[in-house]
């Protein structure tokens, strides 16, 4: 399975949710398939997404929460799934694409590709719902069971190590990320 | 919104309970067990170095540090503990109108902060300046790269009056370090200025649309 196969497999469930992705491949890729004012891009500060869907999550407990993960920046921030799992919010569905490598910056393999085990590293933190998947089929399944059990989820998708020729959009940082406060705030009033 | 955000802030499961100190009343983690001995050299450090005893921590300033920050509606506060900020710890935790985040490193809780701005929860941070390295990152590429308000209270450890040799050399490059990062930043010495200083940083994070700092020091943080 590529990332951009398991994106295109759930874009149409991101609509109406509070989504926050890495930098580089993920946040490239989900702009390929369109934009909307509930993405947010977190293009640098790698390890944070979590963190930041975490802060989104307690804050806004009406809202459903997606995180796209990586296991480039799962693994500079380890102790943040321990944080996760100890508030485990029931409104945040954390998928991580586990490519094995730090495909941005040349594919230099990460230690998931000599067996560390992220789901199992979620599990043993705390988290109360995990998943490996390796296929479409089963991502789509497991990612549907994540947001109807409304408990935290940690989601590891096992992807190809393959992504798009390049990172910059004409998406600027900053207009992402006030267009992303108008939705929550927004939202607000729908809620 | 403020009772449904802190009971969903409330942590999943129980926590060990805390120690008391020799010396300082409270810790976190057990001092002194667990060390190897040497089996030729052996020798049993002493304890009275410093003979004079140690003042508590304030109880009135962090009160009056949490009024603040509850007058200026913070309703979010993360938090790695250290010795001078366990009544604020405690005050958050207590809160039922606070959320409370316990870290594992203070870099998580610049991204906890920025996704609390833009879920529109006003918060703050509390670290010791030790922390505020360990989240230089966090600061420069999430907070300052997509210009969110930070209101950070920082303990000022490793200035004149330390007592503990490991906080020495940080006390010494804080500020030297706040300036390389551009960030605004005051000292919160004395209660009388607490409300006042805590309220006015957090209005230049808000209309500046970046991170402040407020450094908690010595004479405001321990008993006289």
């Amino acid at each position: 399975m590529t990332r951009l196969e398991a994106l295109r497999a759930v874009y149409d469930k991101l609509a109406d949710r509070v989504v926050v992705t890495i930098m580089g491949a993920v946040a490239a890729e989900l702009q390929s398939l369109g934009h909307r004012p509930n993405f947010f891009y977190l293009q640098h500060a790698m390890g944070l997404a979590s963190s930041m869907g975490l802060g989104i999550a307690l804050s806004r407990p009406e809202l459903s929460v997606i995180v796209l993960d990586g296991d480039g920046s799962v693994l500079m921030n380890l102790g943040g799934l321990t944080t996760l799992a100890r508030y485990r919010p029931k409104n945040l569905l954390h998928i991580v694409f586990d490519n094995e490598s730090l495909l941005s910056v040349g594919g230099f393999p990460t230690a998931t590709s000599t067996g560390s085990d992220i789901a199992g590293i979620a599990r043993a933190a705390g988290v109360p719902r995990t998943a490996a998947v390796q296929s479409i089929d089963e991502f789509s399944r497991t990612f549907d069971e994540a947001l109807a059990a409304r408990e935290l989820t940690t989601v590891v998708a096992k992807v190809e190590a393959v992504g798009p020729s390049g990172y910059v959009t004409d998406l600027a940082l900053l207009e992402n990320r006030f267009q992303f406060q108008r939705y929550l705030k927004s939202a607000a009033r729908t809620a | 919104m403020g009772s449904s955000l802190a009971r969903a802030g409330r942590e999943g499961g129980g926590r060990p309970r805390v120690r008391a100190h020799p010396v300082l009343g409270v810790t976190d983690r057990p001092m002194g067990e667990g060390l190897p001995t040497h089996p030729v050299h052996r020798h049993t450090p002493s304890l009275d170095i410093i003979a004079a005893p140690m003042p508590p921590v304030s109880t009135s300033s962090s009160r009056i540090i949490y009024d603040a920050l509850k007058a200026c509606g913070v309703r979010l506060i993360s938090a790695l503990p250290e010795t001078w900020l366990v009544h604020l710890i405690r005050m958050a935790d207590e809160d039922p109108e606070m959320t409370l985040v316990r870290l594992a490193k203070e870099e998580e809780g610049v991204g906890i902060s920025a996704g609390a701005h833009l879920a529109g929860v006003k918060s703050a941070m509390l670290m010791q300046n030790h922390g505020l390295l360990a989240a230089v990152n966090g600061i420069v590429s999430c907070a300052q790269l997509y210009r969110i308000p930070l209101l950070m209270l920082i303990s000022h450890r490793g200035s004149f009056g330390e007592r503990d040799p490991w906080q020495t050399e940080g006390g010494g490059v804080t500020e030297d370090l706040l300036h390389a990062l551009r960030i605004a930043y005051q000292h919160l010495e004395d209660p009388l200025h607490v409300a006042h200083r805590i309220a006015e940083a957090q209005t230049l994070a808000y209309s500046s649309n970046k991170p402040v700092a407020l450094l908690l020091c010595r004479d405001l943080m321990w008993e006289p």
